[in-house]
Parts: C-alpha cells; sequence; structure tokens
C-alpha cells in the first residue's frame, strides 16, 4: 500500500500499483498515471479502452478480457497493444484506475 | 539480486487435440498481455490448429486420459476410460469444454491465433511436420508467419525461454 498525491488528490495504490478505490478515478489522475506508466500523453481513444474497462468493472468486477476489448469494446487487438505497448493488461488497467484483471485471457 | 524477468518465450506445440493446443495458446496471449515477447512454432499434430481447414474443429481426446472428467457444476462426474473411446464421447466432451472456455471469455482456435498475431506474437509452422503430412503453404491461416526448419527455429527463439507443450 502506498499514498500518493496526484493530480491534486491523494491516492492509494495496492503493492502492485493497482488504485484502491476506483471511485476516485479522473482523467487527470489517469494522465498522471499514464505518464509514470511510459503511456506519454492519452488520447481519445485511450480514453475509449479507459472508460470501457471502467464500465466493465463496474458491471462485473473485474477488468475485460483482450477479446472482450475487441468484441465488444470495439477495440481491435493489434490498435490495443499500439495504445498501450509492453503490456496491455495490467497497464491500461493501472491507468483506468482498477483493480489487477484477474482472468487469463 | 533479483531475479531477470522473462523477456521472450518461444512455444512450441505438438499437439492437436483441443487440450493440446489451448495451453500454448492462453500461454502465448498471456505473455503478450504481460509485455512479453512470444513466437509459437507448430509441429507434428500441432500444426491441426493453425490449418484453415481443422483449426475450427478440433476435439477434445477422451481416450486413454483417466483424468477426463465435468466440471463440478456439471456434476463433476469422471469418464471412465474404458467409455473414453464410444462414439460421441469426444464430440460431447468436446462441446461442454468449448461452453466453459466461451463463459471465460477464452477465443475458438481461429479467432485466439488472430489475436495472438495481432499482439505481434509470430506463428511458425514446422517444416519437418509440414513435409511430412504432406501440406502446403496454402493449407495453413493467413495469420501464419512462415514455415521454419528446426535450426530456424532455434535462431529465432534467440534469448527466449522455449516451452513445450
Amino acid at each position: 500500500m502506498a499514498t500518493e498525491e496526484i493530480a491534486g488528490h491523494s491516492v492509494e495504490f495496492d503493492t502492485e500499483g493497482f488504485m484502491v478505490d476506483h471511485t476516485l478515478w479522473n482523467e487527470d489522475i489517469a494522465r498522471e498515471i499514464a505518464q509514470k506508466e511510459g503511456i506519454g500523453e492519452l488520447t481519445e481513444r485511450h480514453f475509449d479502452v479507459l472508460k470501457f474497462m471502467r464500465q466493465e468493472f463496474k458491471e462485473k468486477g473485474d477488468g475485460p478480457s483482450i477479446r472482450a476489448l475487441k468484441n465488444r469494446g470495439g477495440i481491435p487487438t493489434r490498435e490495443l497493444y499500439e495504445l498501450f505497448p509492453g503490456g496491455p493488461a495490467k497497464k491500461a488497467a493501472r491507468i483506468a484506475g482498477i483493480k489487477k484483471p484477474t482472468g487469463c485471457v | 539480486m533479483e531475479p531477470e524477468p522473462i523477456k521472450k518465450v518461444s512455444i512450441v506445440v505438438s499437439k492437436g487435440s483441443l487440450d493440446g493446443i489451448y495451453p500454448g495458446l492462453i500461454m502465448a496471449n498471456g505473455a503478450r498481455m504481460a509485455g512479453i515477447e512470444a513466437m509459437m512454432f507448430f509441429t507434428f499434430f500441432g500444426l491441426e490448429g493453425i490449418m484453415k481447414e481443422t483449426m475450427d474443429h478440433l476435439k477434445v481426446a477422451t481416450v486413454g486420459n483417466p483424468a477426463m472428467r465435468a466440471p463440478k457444476d456439471w456434476g463433476g462426474w469422471r469418464i471412465p476410460t474404458v467409455l473414453g473411446g464410444v462414439p460421441g464421447m469426444s464430440t460431447f466432451a468436446t462441446h461442454m469444454m468449448k461452453q466453459e472456455m466461451e463463459n471465460l471469455d477464452i477465443p475458438p482456435v481461429g479467432e485466439f491465433i488472430e489475436m495472438i498475431h495481432d499482439s505481434s506474437g509470430e506463428i511458425y509452422a514446422c517444416k519437418a511436420a509440414m513435409d511430412m503430412f504432406k501440406f502446403k503453404p496454402e493449407d495453413l491461416c493467413d495469420d501464419v508467419d512462415g514455415i521454419l526448419t528446426v535450426g530456424d527455429f532455434y535462431e529465432k527463439s534467440a534469448g527466449a525461454q522455449i516451452i513445450f507443450t
């Protein structure tokens, strides 16, 4: 557990860098986490991914699979990897402010 | 000293049953999701997993598998090995497994191969196995990056952990 000052908020992260309370998330927090994750500036397309992930997390209690992002979220796999290079599963979940996804796919 | 994280995996798929193909696919896709480079090498019966004609019609092997059982919510019963060869058993077990996988959002083989390829995972067929079965390059699905000899395979696997399934 670690608490960090991010975009003017005091935000708590678990030991793997995922936000403990997803309800505190906002776009400015996402932008700052994205810098730390080495993703750089977030575009509209990044936010499409993040918003779909957050919506799935709220509905199901877990982040979506890559397949769900592709088939239901409208994010082609190739594009997802371009948007979040170096491992979209964890990086996008960290930036989306949700817990570490538990699925294997 | 911290152990060195895995940077690249090279996964050999040598079996052509549904349960023989999936572990390799899940491991390759999981590697890419974690930012690990992945390549897959399909050899012997594993080629069934990248052939246009067969990839989406693979079956679970029910013969000679004493661990064969239904998921717990289906009763968890085991299929006695002696019944594994009864006509329709493999089809039934395949149906059951595909349904469970769909529930877990695990894609069918063709879609899975495409996803791995779209995530920059490389897909290769084994030259010796292609020659042995008299398969042609056009028999392979479009996501296959090429046909490799075992020497090419080792060369491309430089720096990778090799996993045989």
